[in-house]
């Protein structure tokens, strides 16, 4: 009777064990199910052109864009775009993030820059990036100028609002304790003030990138010649319906990917923050 | 390995300091007068708001006297500095710097090369009892253990006085007591003078070599009791007649204070 408890043990644990492990496969596999319901759905509804007040009958199903894909991949046109593409967001997002995070630096911590600098953000803040293309075609010599205008300015203000955030909500008791330790301003500013701000910096540089992209896309469609924005404007146009959705598709994933390259390389730079605040969405 | 910080004669001499202005003005100390010997260890004791932190943050320098001087060994006190270092009650340490690279913070800001840094802020790691955690972060620590990181960091940098602001207030009693004898254990190494804020009677006569009790706000000096209780002093002699007795004289006075901060209205 007494061993009987330890003989059952290992049994014990195993059942206790087995939901961990059924979860573990389960809630994957639902998520592909989920996907693959999806799909089919897609599928069925372009298939049968159902009229449901949306229409399917023009809507190209998985099938052809699937093919499209393969098609447009294994050809060296459609990789133009992305690199037209890729190059505008590079140099927008760049620029963005040297003037975001300057101007930032200076506004958060310097009162009259605060003073002279920042009523001009504040007045054009409120204006969506892409009411500014019209302007944008006039003020730039080229289209590839005028679209990284577009892209910097939609990636700038989420970047430098972000960045004076995180400036003015530095620890003014972290500032003593620097100062009490010996350190005069340039060490403050070194030591404190921008690693302080730097997590709130990344979300801005993380939040400006989603921007950059939907700036980037808008700005295409109305006045480019390249770019995936451009494509996926002009299958509408020549009736190429599957490539619509490869560009759209393409567009997607490009805009994951840098955002996750964003939150990776901000993790990077900080070490001390503990690892679910780095997984983030 | 920690030689003596060189003298720390505190000298505060008619101290008054007025927040705000003229509409909301807040009296926080007045006439406040003190006299430390160098390498003395004077607790300051009073009820919450009498401006006990206000005289310490006078030291430190980061409020300027309205009126009255600071001056340390024979120098007014003009502004904060390295040698009146700060240990805060709590996230004071710089989170994005590891351990070891917050208690080589004032030894960088002197200029002091990497690999003397290192040495000196591990040697000041292991006088608190943290070697080993020279590569955590400070949210990976205790909070007892960051405190004794901040006061590392202090020492460091040799001041000649430590001033520290409630820094066990924060910790769980166990905590707390094992928090005060290694202050002593310290503080008999470097021999440097100390400026303590607290409001826990017991703290104030364990540690002290002098209590200043101090009255409600505007804050000054009520009683400066000397507490001549032998060194090194045991955890068990606050159960001592001698403890008691001190701590009867100060707690009277302490809670008259703390009476008169209820009832009187505010300024």
């Amino acid at each position: 009777m007494a061993t009987a408890p330890l003989v059952r043990a290992p049994a014990a644990r195993a059942t206790a064990a087995a939901p961990l492990r059924l979860t573990s496969w389960r809630r994957p596999a639902l998520r592909a199910l989920s996907i693959g319901l999806f799909l089919l759905a897609w599928h069925v509804a372009t298939l049968w052109g159902l009229d449901l007040y949306v229409r399917f009958q023009n809507i190209p199903s998985p099938g052809e864009v699937l093919a499209e894909a393969i098609e447009l991949f294994s050809n060296r046109s459609f990789y133009v775009h992305i690199v037209a593409s890729l190059e505008r967001i590079w140099l927008g997002f760049a620029i963005a993030t040297v003037l975001g995070v300057g101007l930032g630096l200076a506004i958060g911590w310097f009162a009259v820059a605060e003073d002279t600098l920042f009523p001009p953000i504040e007045l054009f803040r409120p204006i969506p990036a892409v009411a500014w293309v019209p302007i944008s075609i006039m003020l730039w010599p080229t289209e590839r100028s005028s679209i990284v205008f577009i892209t910097t300015l939609g990636a700038f203000f989420p970047i430098v609002l972000n960045t004076i955030h995180g400036v003015e909500g530095i620890d003014r008791q972290l500032v003593r304790a620097a100062t009490s330790l010996g350190a005069r301003r340039a060490a403050i500013f070194r030591e404190v003030v921008l690693p302080g701000a730097l997590p709130s910096i990344v979300t801005g540089l993380s939040v400006g990138m989603g921007v950059s992209w939907i700036c980037l896309i808008s700005a295409e469609m109305i006045s480019g010649q390249f770019g995936v924005g451009y494509f996926t404007w002009v299958a509408y146009g020549i009736v190429k319906y599957p490539q619509i959705v490869v560009g759209m598709l393409t567009i997607g994933v490009l805009g994951m990917l840098s955002s996750l390259a964003v939150r990776l390389i901000g993790a990077r730079f900080m070490p001390w923050l503990p690892r679910r605040e780095k997984d983030g969405a | 390995m920690v030689t003596a910080a060189p003298a720390g004669r505190i000298e505060i001499t008619d101290l008054g300091v007025v927040f705000g202005r003229d509409g909301r003005r807040v009296e926080a100390i007045r006439r406040f007068t003190l006299l430390t010997t160098p390498g003395e260890f004077v607790a300051l004791l009073g009820p919450s708001g009498c401006g006990k932190t206000t005289v310490l943050n006078a030291v430190a320098g980061f409020v300027p006297p309205t009126v009255g001087r600071v001056v340390l060994d024979g120098e007014p006190v003009t502004e904060p500095g390295a040698d009146r270092g700060m240990v805060f009650q709590q996230h004071s340490l710089f989170p994005w710097k590891t351990v070891l690279g917050n208690v080589e913070f004032g030894l960088k800001m002197r200029g002091i090369g990497p690999a003397a840094r290192s040495t000196q802020a591990r040697s000041y790691l292991s006088l608190v009892g943290l070697a080993g955690f020279e590569r955590a972060y400070p949210g990976e620590l205790s909070g007892g253990m960051q405190q004794r990181v901040g006061i590392a960091r202090v020492l460091v940098n040799r001041p000649r006085v430590m001033l520290m602001d409630e820094p066990f207030g924060a910790l769980d009693a166990q905590t707390r007591l094992a928090m005060q004898e290694l202050l002593l254990g310290v503080w008999r190494e470097v021999k440097t003078t100390v400026l303590f804020v607290t409001h826990d009677v017991d703290e104030a006569i364990f540690l002290a070599d002098r209590v200043a009790v101090m009255t409600a706000r505007p804050g000054q000096i009520r009683d400066l009791i000397p507490v001549k209780l032998a060194r090194p002093r045991p955890a068990e002699i606050i159960a001592t007649p001698e403890f008691m007795a001190l701590k009867a004289r100060v707690l009277a006075q302490v809670r008259e204070e703390s009476g008169r901060a209820w009832i009187e209205p505010r300024p």
